[in-house]
């Protein structure tokens, strides 16, 4: 036996021995097996539970309460518009990194006429990224992002300034509506290597308990909310 | 790390004459305190999501066996490696030929209680690696060569000017005329020195706030984001968890996400909750080639069984450090181990003994407010009672103490006796106190009296005053 392999069941002997259990006893693992299995959920916020307009406006009212700033759009062919003008209000250049999300692929570019765009991880000195969250969640105002070349999740922390188009229909109520969609994207028990729920810009309390914003994470969220029903494209 | 919990008298009185660190505790009831309160108020299943969480981790401290099982096998299956540990220094070797194998020089590492119960940071150096902290509050102590002061705020024993001195004596690269008066040019410069450490690490050592059984995942709960730096840019990302952390479902770790951040800085949920599950997969462009999970057991499995399993259930909110007369006080280096507060005096004996740490259990007034911020209802004030009981059985109480003890329980237990002695040292009292009604000695009680006067009785027993009122 390896060492790893004489440790593990060491520890693991030392527990069943305190606890004063059989190790082989059928019931307890049944117990844990239909658990995991069935992965039900426990007491879920009231206010998490609302239909989609509503989820919709809570999410951004959250978002906003934790310092992320949200803009609406109505259409996909707005959204090169609208994150070039984000970058003139702010002063920035006209420059972001993004992944290879089809659903970004697919944005008209070429309408931001100043704006240049390319494709990949975050280098050192990308100041603005553009994200596409897999879902978001309306009772904290969270986004959900999932790893991947779609949207690689360096993108999530690098850059100074991060922004996110949500579609509305993503817009989930709770943490535990969206675990249902993670289950119907990647599987049962499968996870990607990386899931992100992001409640605002990076923060830091530790230098006297007050908070400042761009710790070291970006110190702009910015959040685009395109509204328009799942599914359509 | 070295424990001076034996020394905790000493560290305590230190402590409350140390104006610096008294300037920076006076945070601590103004910050944290006020924000957990605002936060449980705003959510009105606030207190049922307690009672679940508690009833969770009394789930799994049933099963741990099982469920670590089960984690191991997940984690396997998606491609990364779980390593198990029975001490903090079998814990600190692994890591150290870990990051050795890999050739690292550098290893940039998150926020980590473990890794402070492994003295980690000591072993890197000692075949030189390099450990950069990378959380603020962590990095500045790191700086200071302190260790945490705070579960999830280790900084929080110093005021601006102190770091600021840190930073000026350290990061002497930078112009000496720079402004660095605000916590904002504070923030801003550490995110600067940092960002090139976190491109140039080797290996991302992180913590583990949950491991979920069901996908094998590995979560962190950060604000700052560096955590996320730490674990996604490195080759090779290595977790290190104590091995109660382990919660079945995403759906469990869902409830205690929503406990967590409202115990701990009265946050909704904290800005970055971050789930990790094996190295990156085929086609990913960034995250770890490499995953890998530590186990650490260091005691805990011998506290299953006993009165002190539910210490088991702790998340490392804070809320019993935040709330602590004692905490608020002396802060968290005058208990002289890792962990500080209401559930540092519980786990710390349980850990590294009780002969070292038995001092700590005696700090504590027994108001409660421990237990009733708990967010996993941990009876804190039980189990501090339990240790005095085991100290005194293991006659590690001084003699004066047992020899008093011993003395009142032989009067307890002759009524008559008692009775006559107790109102005749209440006339004692009474008149020796004269027109004043206070006393600034009393025999036997120097420690009591050179803070404060006692106040003499009336002259009469409670018993006494009772009987003459007509009852029996």
């Amino acid at each position: 036996m390896s060492e790893n392999a004489t440790r593990r069941e060491e520890i693991l002997g030392r527990i069943r021995s305190s606890l004063k259990v059989d190790p082989d006893a059928m019931d307890r693992l049944e117990v844990v097996a239909d658990r995991l299995e069935d992965h039900k959920r426990n007491l879920v916020p009231e206010r998490a539970v609302g239909t989609s307009a509503k989820n919709v406006k809570q999410f951004c009212q959250m978002m906003e309460a934790v310092n992320g700033t949200v803009e609406h759009v109505k259409s996909p062919s707005e959204i090169p518009g609208a994150i070039s003008k984000y970058l003139r209000n702010h002063n920035l250049p006209q420059v972001i990194r993004r992944g290879s999300d089809p659903a970004l692929d697919k944005l008209p570019w070429s309408k931001a006429r100043t704006l240049q765009v390319s494709v990949g991880v975050a280098r050192k000195d990308d100041e603005v990224s553009v994200s596409r969250a897999f879902a978001a969640v309306a009772e904290t105002g969270t986004l959900v992002m999932t790893s991947g070349a779609d949207n690689p999740t360096s993108l999530n922390f690098l850059p100074e300034n991060h922004i996110v188009v949500v579609e509305s229909g993503r817009v989930a109520g709770s943490y535990e509506d969206a675990w249902d969609v993670v289950r119907a994207v990647y599987g049962d028990g499968e996870m990607p290597r990386t899931v992100n729920l992001i409640s605002g810009p990076s923060r830091t309390g530790d230098i006297e308990q007050k908070i400042e914003l761009g710790a070291h994470g970006p110190r702009r969220l910015h959040v685009i909310v395109l509204n328009r029903p799942a599914g359509s494209k | 790390m070295d424990s001076t919990a034996h020394n905790f008298k000493k560290n305590a009185a230190g402590a409350l004459n140390d104006a610096q660190l008294q300037r920076a505790l006076a945070h601590v009831p103004r910050g944290f305190v006020k924000k957990r309160a605002d936060a449980a108020d705003a959510l009105p299943e606030f207190e049922r999501l307690r009672d679940q969480g508690r009833d969770i981790k009394n789930h799994v401290l049933e099963h741990l066996d099982i469920y670590l099982e089960a984690f191991e096998e997940k984690v396997v299956e998606a491609g990364g490696y779980v390593h198990w540990a029975t001490t903090a220094e079998e814990a600190r070797n692994l890591v150290v030929r870990l990051c050795l194998d890999r050739e690292a020089e550098t290893v940039t590492k998150g926020k980590s209680m473990i890794s402070e119960e492994i003295g980690l940071n000591a072993g890197l150096e000692k075949v030189g690696i390099e450990p950069v902290e990378t959380d603020l509050g962590e990095y500045i102590i790191q700086l200071r060569g302190e260790t945490p002061s705070h579960l999830i705020a280790p900084a929080v024993h110093l005021n601006k000017d102190q770091i600021e001195a840190d930073f000026r004596r350290v990061h002497t690269e930078l112009p000496e005329e720079r402004n660095l008066h605000e916590p904002a040019s504070l923030v801003h410069e550490a995110r600067e020195i940092l960002r090139d450490k976190y491109l140039d690490a080797d290996v991302g050592i992180t913590g583990a706030n949950f491991l979920i059984a069901e996908t094998g995942t590995s979560v962190i709960v950060t604000n700052e984001g560096n955590g996320d730096l730490t674990q996604i840019l490195p080759k090779t990302h290595i977790v290190i968890a104590s091995i109660e952390k382990v919660v079945p479902t995403l759906e469990d770790a869902s409830t205690f996400v929503r406990l967590l951040a409202r115990s701990a800085t009265g946050q909704e949920i904290s800005n970055y909750t971050t789930f990790s599950t094996g190295p990156k997969r085929r086609g990913d462009p960034d995250g770890p080639n490499e995953y890998h999970v530590v186990l650490l057991d260091n005691g805990r499995s011998s506290m299953l069984g006993t009165e002190f399993q539910d210490m088991l259930r702790c998340i490392r909110c804070g809320a019993c450090l935040n709330h602590c007369p004692v905490y608020q006080a002396v802060g968290g280096h005058a208990y002289g181990w890792v962990y500080s507060g209401p559930m540092g005096s519980v786990l710390t004996p349980n850990l590294i003994g009780v002969d070292e740490a038995g001092h700590l259990p005696n700090a504590s007034t027994f108001c409660g407010r421990c237990e009733e911020v708990c967010p996993m209802r941990i009876p804190l004030p039980r189990m501090m009672r339990n240790w005095r009981e085991r100290e005194f059985e293991k006659h590690l109480t001084p003699f004066t103490i047992r020899r008093g003890l011993g003395v009142w329980a032989w009067f307890a237990q002759r009524p008559k006796l008692y009775q006559r002695v107790t109102a005749l040292a209440s006339r004692l009292l009474k008149w020796r106190a004269g027109s004043k009604g206070r006393m600034k000695n009393v025999p036997l009680a120097d420690g009591w009296v050179k803070y404060r006067d006692l106040p003499a009785p009336q002259g009469k027993t409670f018993q006494q005053m009772w009987k003459e009122r007509g009852n029996v």
